[in-house]
């Protein structure tokens, strides 16, 4: 299997303060890697890095084999036309009703009939699970969980191989956290996707991760959703085995006694 | 090439070949296009060479989709690709998640429907001036409340406002100031040669810059500086849901957000006026020595007689009522964004706009109210 995403020796600096020494990280096609850490550990500087939205201090950051890092404003808008990424708060244009935001990659990088665009882009709503109904809606007609989804929808304008997903589900209730799970699996499956996803709920990562990745002073460790649950590192292990945690272990054996 | 037709007796054969990706759908769309049956019934297609993603499957699902429709037989000789299935499966699925009903985009053809745009107007306007009034009767109740309680007045903030809205604008009102003297100065001299009446363009410049124009530019500056940044402050804290935390708190946003930039404001314009004041005198004085060759004793002897005892005050009393009018405009379009960004820029520019013209209107209230008192 060929590397996805593969960060290595990355150092971030904000004057003083270190956020990444030496960081790895691999990502593997197929895989759906879930970045896990602390507030201010660093995870969204590591996607921007990743993004190549901002330059790191030092190390290699490589998409697809090709190191962003060195490369030109030019070779990096069509490196960034091959992923598709979704931002913590939707970030939709405001402007833009749901059908244009969705359109908007395509625009920018196709040159297609605008009858092509408006079907391809209600093909991408349908897949996320939005009616036609919801694509003359602006942003701020939509409920938190319609702005993730049109989020979605947006990133796979391109149908790119690799996603991005920035705290996917926070801010939605259960029900709808699990439904966005339920579809980024669908997604993954379907799509043959290769999914990053930065989180903090704790089903989200244990419904559809496959690998996960823990940022601890500045370095990453990974494993395998089994294998870290048992890390001893002391915040890894406060985690996975704190009170939280401990109540998500205890419904659900309590679910499966009664099933 | 992406795809390949080849007629046999029954039947066209079409083979598909190469990358179907978004990328790529510009140049497959019109090779499409260009496929010919030639009256053909059946059509066998075989998609083993081609690589599909969602959007290439899209168009393979389009163009099959009106082969149906036109009576054709299409089959895949193998198996049809999976990116297909999904397309078919996406779009025949109903939708997850309901929401409005979309309006038809030619409602507007319809009169009932132009007889409720006018109604809706008429109410909407109706709203507006009456959300104006409730906005102006609760800064007064807070600023009469507050009045009583020295320590709710503020001062670090209303300071910063002073700071923000007055000192940093020195440069620019000193600027304009100076080239109101020069305009007037200039355009007089022109006029007032002809009768060989050259003295009187130190009364031009000193009674038209204090009586006027200093305190009527420096307002529009003003507007387009201080009332803008009101309304986008308080616009985007709006939609950062800052206000409603304020309120959530127990705090008024009107004491809080308002109040301390009206006050702020109604200190710092009629101090930038003063300044524009003399900066436009000196100007005044300047041109009138190098473009008249007047000596400078003579400009200030004419200009202490031409100025009356009012002429400054009647300029400066106004400023309080412009910045009022500003700060009014621009703090109540800020606290009617909500939702968009794009409300945000909508109702900046409105502030602006609102702010110049109740400046000017005022303006020309005091004209006529100064000319009925005779000074």
């Amino acid at each position: 299997m060929t590397a996805m995403v593969e960060v290595r020796g990355l150092v971030n600096r904000f004057g003083r303060q270190t956020v990444h020494r030496n960081l790895d990280m691999t990502v593997a096609e197929g895989e759906v890697f879930g970045i896990v850490g602390g507030s201010g550990s660093g995870k969204s500087v590591l996607l921007r890095t990743i993004l190549g939205l901002q330059k790191p201090n030092a190390g290699t950051v490589l998409l697809g084999g090709r190191d962003i890092t060195r490369m030109s404003v030019g070779e990096l808008r069509a490196v960034k036309a091959g992923y598709g990424v979704t931002f913590q708060q939707g970030a939709l244009f405001s402007s833009l009703n749901v059908l244009q935001n969705v359109q908007l990659p395509m625009v920018e990088h196709l040159q297609l009939p605008r009858r092509t665009l408006d079907e391809l882009a209600m093909l991408k709503l349908r897949l996320v699970g939005l009616g036609p109904d919801a694509a003359r809606k602006f942003p701020s007609q939509l409920s938190g969980g319609m702005v993730k989804r049109v989020a979605l929808a947006r990133a796979l304008a391109l149908d790119p191989k690799l996603l991005f997903l920035d705290e996917p589900t926070s801010g939605l209730d259960p029900i709808g956290a699990q439904a966005f799970d339920e579809l980024v699996v669908y997604l993954h499956r379907e799509l043959q996707l290769t999914v990053v996803m930065i989180t903090h709920d704790l089903d989200t990562l244990f419904g559809t991760c496959t690998r996960v990745g823990v940022l601890v002073d500045g370095k990453m460790i990974t494993d395998t959703l089994a294998g870290i649950v048992h890390n001893p590192q002391p915040w890894i292990h406060a985690y996975f085995q704190g009170q939280r945690a401990r109540q998500r272990e205890t419904s659900q054996r309590e679910t499966g006694h009664g099933a | 090439m992406y795809c390949v037709a080849r007629r046999q007796a029954d039947r066209v054969e079409l083979a598909l070949r190469g990358e179907w990706r978004a990328a790529t759908l510009a140049a497959i769309e019109p090779e499409i296009a260009a496929l010919d049956l030639g009256g053909n019934r059946r059509l066998q297609i075989d998609a083993s060479g081609a690589q599909f993603d969602l959007s290439g499957a899209w168009l393979l699902h389009d163009y099959l989709a009106r082969a149906c429709a036109a009576g054709v037989n299409a089959e895949f000789s193998g198996e049809p690709p999976p990116a297909l299935a999904l397309v078919t499966r996406t779009l025949d699925a109903q939708p997850a998640l309901p929401g409005i009903e979309a309006t038809s985009q030619t409602a507007w053809l319809d009169p009932a429907f132009a007889v409720e745009g006018l109604g809706r107007k008429t109410v909407a306007g109706w709203r507006l001036i009456e959300s104006l009034l409730e906005f102006v009767g609760r800064v007064s109740y807070a600023a009469g409340r507050d009045a009583v309680s020295l320590k709710r007045w503020r001062p670090t903030s209303i300071t910063r406002h002073v700071y923000d809205t007055g000192i940093t604008a020195i440069p620019i009102v000193a600027l304009i100031g100076f080239l109101i003297a020069v305009i007037l100065a200039y355009m007089g001299a022109q006029q007032l040669r002809k009768f060989g009446a050259d003295i009187y363009v130190v009364d031009l410049v000193t009674v038209g810059v204090l009586r006027e124009l200093g305190v009527l530019l420096t307002a529009i500056i003003v507007a387009g500086r201080s009332g803008s940044a009101f309304a986008a402050e308080i616009g985007a804290m709006r939609l950062n849901e800052e206000v409603d935390a304020l309120q959530a708190i127990g705090v008024d946003p009107i004491e809080m957000l308002v109040l301390p930039r009206v006050i702020g404001l109604v200190i710092a314009l009629p101090l930038l006026t003063v300044i524009a004041d003399g900066i436009g005198l000196v100007g005044g004085g300047l041109l009138c020595h190098t473009l008249l060759g007047m000596p400078l004793a003579q400009y200030l002897n004419r200009a202490n007689e031409s100025i009356a005892s009012t002429t400054f005050w009647v300029g400066i009393i106004k400023a309080p009522v412009f910045a009022l009018l500003i700060a009014l405009a621009g703090t109540w379009c800020g606290l009617r964004v909500r939702g968009s960004s794009r409300d945000l820029g909508r109702l900046t520019t409105m502030a602006v706009v609102q702010a110049i013209f109740f400046v000017i209107l005022a303006d020309a209230l005091f004209a006529v109210l100064f000319m009925e008192m005779d000074i």
